[in-house]
């Protein structure tokens, strides 16, 4: 028994040292970017499948940090970021107004839809328009719920309620989650609420939630996103050579296509369009 | 409730079909929370016997911050931990946020104090005049410490234990520092809070049962050395 | 002379602002057993504590065979010729073998060797049926048993024993004490033993110290303590019941006459007429006749005498006499039965002028 104590320390403090030499840093070598992303980003699961292609073809390793569209920029702001993919148009032009990013380019889109439950209390159906809608179940107090998380979601919301002329803030049918987009569907399926959600998260829940699509093809729905590089005279030790690369790597012929045909084969249809080159102005915006 | 099932029926699935990144998940949570708290282990027993064997003003005021420190909320640790790892933060220059390694300083920060502070209170727990017998067989001062640390084993390991159960359980610091990224820094309660935040809930609930396994098991272990060399 | 075993000088011990320890001087010789007797509070604990070098004492030497003890180095060193058993057992959380055995395991000792010295020691204190039992499951005795059976098992010079017994019922102390006298004589090993057990002082010791407030009043054989205390305090605390002050009228040839309450007692002893002095008789020193026995007995000091109250003491009674002045003396109930003694019955109390004590004379 004496003799299984004497080993049993040492044993410990070996097996601690091979679990810190397997853990920690093989990735030291290789500078990584630190890529901002949207949570809606990561989770239609396009950046799982163009992160290891990118990784494989540059060298560069990624840590994809994914946070609200909000939280994203708020990194690049502070330098702890090398390069953004976000989709909060009016935040992002203020991004590049004040300084922080450069190279601001147009990625995909993909758009919003308004879904709520097949009763529909507030009669939204067919609406014409996004302000149309919300206005209808502004006037119905008809639950509605909002993300409150100042992501590209959340953003785009507060544009459709400005665009309509109502501020919703306060009211009892108004209600901030602070959640992702996939809790948020849920809680408004719960409450038999209405809320906004990108296509692509819409689409990955659709079998279990019990919400349908009620509005649609507003030209303000449209959710667009962009690549934005960090810009390295503010901050010198963003990683300008890996930005680069990565959001050369978006607007590529390669990658591009990827886009439009991811998630073609799971839900019958893409769900981003592939936008490089073209202006913004020219999707009808 | 057809969800919690669903969510058994797919750890079930996952499990059994040794589901590569759920392994990954997995083995990386027992890692980081491992050396965490082997860490704290090493920190925190040695200190909480220090405090608790010697005299000197202010031990009580020491001892107070130690206990207050048991309760500290890690994503308040998370917090101050990635303001110190920021590219432009005083540690900045390390490059280790967003890695395993941020996560285990994090986690270590968390479970020290609670092992100290019972450690602490365990060593106190002893009867005052054993250090003194153990002396007066011929004990060397180290000697002494290590006798006394065998003595009080078992609240002890129930320190450890605590410490381990407090990191492996905690999400808050963990997704600060460490970034949840796949293949990398993900661990079973980042990725099950990411799951759920998607709405995939089957998977969560499934994750969240591995980790229940997982801390079982731990604990099992621990608990079978806690009672060893303890006679009927 | 011989260097004695241990020997302390000019010890002082400060703790705050009071003085805990004030000891010119003290000595352990080979194979010696002293005890420490004194009052809750008179610093024994504190002295044997010294004694383990344990505590620090702010001045003074405590030497081991001539060789000072002094740094921690020699500190612990020594420490490894000693044991020290506590009023509480204070064993380790498993089995009585594995306790037994920590002195030589810290001693790095092999692990054969530990064997059969643990069974030695077992043996020694009849507890080798114990030793697979869980240190938990001891009763009071049986713990203490393991506790000495751990400090012998060392085979230390010096054994310290703060108390051993005093947690322990009568029947088990009766039976510890008697091991440990036995053991103590087979083994030679000197100790020192502070105790509240007079008796238990008395039956193992060569010598005994009395304590009061950090300091030795008397230190001697234990006969000499009991029989010839230093002062009223010792006199009080060794069972001296009759502590007695009167006036000398006269003294020749080594011989005082002192008077108290119109009777003159007579004993040996070195004084003044005019002076006052303090005596003391023993309880067991008086006799009790029921009629005068006037020249026909060696006794020089007869005094007739009224028992107040009569006390069942086990073995003796106790009798509280009123003879002008208080007396206490000690009957076997057999005397008591035979004499016809009850609560009012007039008696002579005598007692020999060889059975008083002078503690002092002067104011």
């Amino acid at each position: 028994m004496y003799r299984l104590k004497k080993f049993l320390f040492p044993l410990i403090v070996l097996t601690a040292f091979v679990l810190t030499g397997t853990t920690t840093q093989s990735w030291a070598a290789t500078k990584a970017i630190i890529l901002a992303t949207t949570t809606s980003t990561q989770d239609s699961g396009l950046l799982d499948v163009l992160i290891p292609i990118f990784e494989k073809d540059s060298g560069f390793t990624v840590k994809t940090i994914a946070v609200g569209s909000g939280q994203a920029m708020a990194m690049g702001t502070k330098g702890e970021a090398d390069v953004l993919l976000v989709h909060s148009p009016d935040a992002e032009k203020k991004f590049i107004a004040e300084g922080s990013g450069i190279n601001r380019r147009l990625i995909m889109h993909n758009d919003f839809v308004i879904v709520g439950p097949p009763s529909d209390p507030a009669k939204i159906h067919g609406a014409k328009t996004s302000s149309e809608a919300i206005r209808k179940i502004a006037q119905a107090n008809a639950i509605f719920l909002s993300r409150g998380d100042n992501s590209g979601t959340h953003a785009k919301e507060k544009g459709l309620w400005k665009a309509a002329g109502i501020a919703p803030e306060g009211q009892k049918w108004y209600q901030q989650t602070g959640l992702g987009m996939g809790q948020t569907l849920n809680v408004a399926a719960e409450k038999k609420g209405y809320t906004i959600t990108d296509r692509a998260t819409y689409l990955s829940l659709k079998k279990t939630l019990g919400l349908g699509i009620l509005v649609e093809g507003d030209p303000l729905l449209l959710n667009i996103y962009h690549v934005i590089e960090v810009n390295p005279a503010k901050w010198p030790k963003v990683n300008v050579a890996g930005a680069k690369a990565f959001a050369d790597f978006m607007v590529s012929r390669k990658v591009q296509d990827i886009i439009g045909k991811f998630g073609v084969d799971k839900f019958g249809g893409p769900l981003f369009f592939p936008d490089a080159g073209k202006k913004a102005e020219s999707l009808g915006l | 409730m057809e969800l919690f099932w669903e969510g058994i029926a797919k750890a079930m699935a996952l499990i059994v079909a040794l589901d590569r990144e759920v392994l990954a998940i997995t083995w990386l949570s027992l890692k980081v929370s491992g050396l965490a708290t082997l860490i704290s282990l090493v920190i925190g027993i040695s200190s909480g016997t220090l405090l608790a064997l010697t005299d000197f003003p202010g031990k009580r005021l020491i001892i107070s911050i130690v206990n207050t420190g048991m309760g500290l909320p890690p994503v308040v640790v998370g917090l101050f931990v990635t303001i110190f790892l920021w590219r432009n933060g005083p540690l900045g220059f390390l490059e280790i946020l967003y890695t395993p390694t941020a996560m285990i300083i994090a986690q270590a920060i968390i479970a020290t104090p609670i092992v100290t502070g019972i450690t602490v209170a365990s060593i106190h727990s002893l009867p005052p005049n054993l250090k003194l017998q153990i002396l007066a067989l011929g004990a060397t001062r180290w000697q002494m410490v290590l006798i006394l640390i065998r003595e009080a084993r078992l609240p002890l390991l129930a320190g450890v234990m605590a410490g381990f159960g407090g990191v492996i359980s905690e999400v808050g610091a963990s997704i600060m520092v460490g970034g949840n990224i796949k293949g990398y820094s993900r661990v079973l309660t980042t990725a099950t809070v990411m799951e759920t935040s998607r709405g995939n809930f089957d998977v969560a609930i499934a994750l969240s049962l591995i980790l229940l396994l997982l801390c079982f098991a731990v604990n099992y272990v621990l608990t079978r050395i806690q009672h060893r060399k303890r006679p009927r | 002379m011989t260097t004695p075993l241990l020997e302390i000088k000019n010890l002082v011990l400060v703790r705050g602002e009071v003085q805990v320890l004030d000891i010119p001087a003290l000595l352990l010789h080979e194979n010696e057993v002293l005890s420490i007797i004194g009052p809750n509070g008179s610093g024994k604990s504190t002295l044997l504590l010294t004694l383990a070098s344990l505590l620090q004492p702010t001045t003074g030497e405590l030497r081991c065979r001539g060789e000072i003890i002094s740094s921690r180095r020699s500190a612990e060193t020594y420490r490894r010729r000693l044991a020290m058993v506590f009023q509480e057992p204070l064993l380790f959380d498993t089995t009585v073998f594995e306790n037994v055995a920590t002195g030589l395991k810290i001693r790095g000792i092999s692990r054969n060797e530990i064997k059969g010295r643990v069974q030695r020691s077992l043996e020694l204190f009849n507890i080798r049926h114990l030793a697979d039992r869980s240190a938990r499951k001891l009763s009071g005795g049986e713990a203490q048993r393991t506790s000495l059976a751990r400090a012998f098992a060392i085979n230390p010079e010096i054994v310290l024993l703060d108390e051993p017994f005093a947690s322990l019922d009568p029947p088990t102390r009766l039976a510890l004490t008697e091991d440990l006298e036995r053991i103590l004589k087979e083994t030679g090993t000197a100790a020192v033993m502070a105790t509240h057990d007079q008796l238990d002082a008395l039956r193992l010791s060569d010598r005994m110290a009395v304590m009061k407030s950090g300091r030795i009043i008397q230190d001697g054989p234990p006969v000499e303590v009991m029989h010839r205390p230093a002062d009223e305090f010792v006199a009080s605390f060794v069972g001296m019941e009759n502590v007695l002050n009167g006036k000398v009228v006269a003294q020749a040839g080594g011989l005082l006459t002192v008077t108290l309450a119109d009777h003159l007692i007579e004993f040996p002893g070195m004084s003044a007429p005019g002076e006052q002095a303090l005596f003391c008789i023993r309880p067991e020193h008086i006799t009790i006749t029921t009629s005068d026995p006037g020249g026909a007995t060696s006794a020089r000091n007869i005094f007739p005498a009224t028992i107040r109250k009569i006390i069942p003491m086990g073995a003796y009674h106790k009798l509280y006499l009123e003879c002008g002045f208080p007396l206490v003396a000690y009957l076997t109930s057999q005397s008591l039965g035979t004499l016809h003694l009850a609560e009012g019955t007039r008696v002579f109390a005598s007692f020999k002028a060889t059975s008083v004590h002078l503690i002092r004379s002067g104011a």
